[in-house]
């Protein structure tokens, strides 16, 4: 059975003034029905572009050029008419934004949008599209949601609206939901309540998630397999468990040692990546992390690393020219509070700033 | 750890701040009142670290305003090194802003885009007439921009050719120009990538171990306080539910909507994600326009009685060293599912 979504060596870059900005540089995945696939990177990683492709958004910017192949159920969407994907937006394929409350049409009633959403791809009557609403709304944990659906976005408070959001997204029971930071705007008490409600969802409507978020911790509450992007690449992709256990990629273990945590003791230092993401018109030569990267090698800055499954696990690829056995020793001592011997050296690299 | 016998080098007693709410477009009348702070009072010590805590509208911003005095508050008492400055005018609080400077967490619009980066990092300089001459001024300058990891040549740079982190770095060397006594730091690294905010705070820290600051640390992210403070309050609609040592808060949270808070931070590994029960607080925080009466935690409370909504708990000395505002405290055995007590603070 051909998976739910698959991408393939999906390019997307943006012309400007100044040069062609890459800013999804030949990504591929898979999203099988019913699976939860985090997609963690920093902004200008290409996260956001990447899943805006898939749901076609990107296509409407006359100096993107999209190269590649995204297929929903064996269908290409990059070749698709405007039509055909519109009956597959908001219906099969469902998206939720960062802010709620640009994502909502302030002018309209919240029950009216959710309405709106329903009749424009299921030929019902306006009452069976209000009861429809109105069941998504309690679904979501809404309270009262008769007497909320006539309230307006402004009347309701961030985590309502994204509730709100949440429940247009699922009225058409979509097989794919795509959240771009659905939590990133939102009070830590009230994100613990959406990643719930997405991790019930999941379970109870069996609908497959994209989540994008640049928080580890959102992740590891509501997915099964993670890719992390960095300059336009996936450079690693694992399920839950050995990314955050046995990580190899440099940039993974530095994103996970840079964030202070409230599971290390309190004094653990903290490591961060040094220097700042690359400009993504001019990409470093080689591996993109290079600049970065402590581990550096003179090869790194030439050889451009392919995702390669590691040693001992083949659900587990990362995009490192460093041998599998010498980044599991890193990652090791990393752990374990060392700082390996190796990031105290210097490594002269041609075009390295450090 | 701090000493308790350090001296203070803030005291705030009784804080209120309310802001008006009007009405009318012409003829504004009021026709109401936020609290944004309601009677706050702890004090900051010298050399110290002290983390604020809360969601938003809690009011950790106003507070950090009220004490660089960017505000004036509605009642209650201020003082600095012993001296009331509540009701201080400008001109006499004008030699006290040297002591006393803020980091902001916007370093897009915390910067004039229009001035060099070396004229936003001197500006202190000729504010309060500290060096004059424009050479030695660059001198000074490139020697902060040196000191917060900037480039020194960058110096006729403008705003917009940085990056965020970069900008941060600027928005610290100007607060740290005239050696202040006091440094207030309004969620300093929240707008910024996470890869780049562990070098600010690591820059933070080195800072105030060799300039000897005070810091008071406000932010939202649970995680980043107790790295980085000595003792915590953490704030909810305007009051301090619980006020504590780090290595205490995290420990043995004993206000209730402090261990909801820890709770709720999401914990990047999945084995202890899997066997955690999570405190999700329901609804919504209330608006501080018509707070709930007596606790005002009590409309979101799991250990909410009947005396919750009729007497208002004060803040008192609870088991462990933490000083938190509930008539029922969260015990030890009530803890235990939470990720900072597994080990122990």
């Amino acid at each position: 059975m051909a998976p739910l979504l698959e991408v393939r060596d999906l390019k997307v870059s943006f012309a400007t003034d100044d040069g062609a900005v890459k800013a999804v540089d030949g990504i591929s995945y898979t999203v099988e029905k019913g699976q939860a696939l985090g997609i963690v990177g920093e902004s200008g990683s290409g996260k956001s572009v990447s899943s805006m492709t898939v749901m076609g958004l990107t296509r409407f910017s006359g100096n993107a050029t999209i190269t590649g192949e995204i297929l929903f159920e064996g269908k290409d969407l990059l070749g698709a008419t405007d039509d055909e994907l519109r009956l597959l937006r908001g219906n099969e394929i469902s998206m939720i934004f960062q802010d709620p409350l640009s994502s909502l049409h302030p002018f309209y009633r919240v029950g009216k949008q959710i309405v709106e959403n329903v009749r424009a791809h299921q030929s019902v009557s306006r009452a069976a599209a209000r009861d429809r609403a109105v069941e998504m709304l309690r679904l979501v944990g809404i309270p009262e949601p008769e007497r909320r659906f006539d309230a307006y976005p402004h009347e309701f408070s961030g985590g309502m609206r994204q509730r709100a959001m949440i429940a247009m997204a699922l009225a058409n029971d979509p097989k794919l939901l795509i959240a771009d930071e659905p939590t990133t705007a939102l009070d830590v008490t009230v994100q613990a309540q959406i990643l719930e409600l997405l991790a019930h969802l999941q379970q109870e409507l069996d609908t497959a998630i994209v989540l994008i978020t640049h928080d580890l911790g959102v992740v590891a509450e509501v997915t099964d397999e993670i890719a992390v992007m960095y300059a336009g690449r996936i450079v690693e992709r694992a399920e839950k468990l050995p990314i955050f256990a046995a990580p190899e990629h440099p940039y993974t273990w530095g994103l996970l040692r840079s964030i202070p945590r409230l599971d290390l003791p309190r004094n653990e230092e903290l490591v961060p990546i040094p220097g700042r993401p690359p400009s993504l018109i001019n990409p470093p030569s080689g591996c993109s992390f290079h600049p970065r990267c402590p581990y550096a090698r003179v090869e790194c800055a030439t050889t451009d690393p392919r995702l390669k499954p590691v040693d001992g696990d083949a659900g587990h690829t990362t995009a490192c020219v460093l041998p599998s056995a010498v980044r599991q020793e890193l990652w090791g001592q990393l752990a374990n509070g060392v700082l390996p011997a190796q990031a105290l050296e210097t490594v002269t690299i041609p075009g390295a700033a450090r | 750890m701090s000493t308790p016998e350090r001296a203070p080098l803030v005291q705030v007693r009784d804080l209120v701040k309310s802001f008006p709410i009007k009405k009318g477009i012409i003829f504004q009348r009021e026709v109401g009142a936020v609290q944004a702070v309601s009677g706050v009072s702890f004090d900051v010590l010298e050399g110290e670290t002290l983390g604020i805590v809360g969601e938003s509208g809690c009011g950790k911003s106003t507070t950090a305003r009220l004490i660089t005095r960017l505000l004036v508050p509605t009642s209650g008492s201020i003082s600095y090194r012993g001296r009331d400055i509540a009701t201080l005018g400008r001109s006499e609080l004008k030699p006290l802003r040297r002591e006393m400077q803020m980091i902001f967490q916007d370093p897009y619009s915390s910067l004039n885009p229009r001035k060099t980066v070396g004229s936003v990092i001197g500006e202190p300089f000729e504010i309060h007439n500290v060096e004059t001459d424009p050479r030695k001024r660059k001198v000074l300058v490139q020697a902060l921009m040196e000191q917060v990891g900037l480039n020194p040549e960058h110096y006729n740079r403008y705003p917009h050719e940085f990056s965020g982190g970069q900008r941060q770095r600027i928005g610290v060397a100007r607060a740290i120009a005239l050696k202040p006594k006091l440094i207030v730091a309004d969620e300093p690294v929240s707008a910024l990538d996470v890869s780049i905010q562990a070098q600010i705070l690591n820059l933070l820290r080195e800072l105030q171990a060799d300039l000897g600051l005070t810091i008071v640390f406000i932010a939202h992210d649970l995680s980043v306080v107790r790295h980085m403070c000595d003792r915590i309050a953490v704030m909810y609609l305007g009051k301090v539910v619980e006020l504590a040592e780090a290595h205490d808060l995290y420990a043995h949270p004993r206000h209730p909507y402090t261990g909801a808070l820890l709770s709720a931070v999401p914990v990047p590994d999945p084995r202890l994600a899997a066997g955690k029960t999570r405190r999700i607080l329901g609804g919504d925080v209330p608006s501080p326009t018509n707070p709930p009466s007596a606790c005002r935690f009590h409309t979101r409370c799991s250990k909410c009685q009947d005396v919750c909504s009729v007497d208002e708990p004060l803040l008192t000395p609870q088991a462990g060293g933490n000083v938190a505002a509930c008539h029922f405290p969260l015990t030890d055995a009530e803890n235990a599912d939470l990720p900072t007590v597994k080990i122990g603070g």
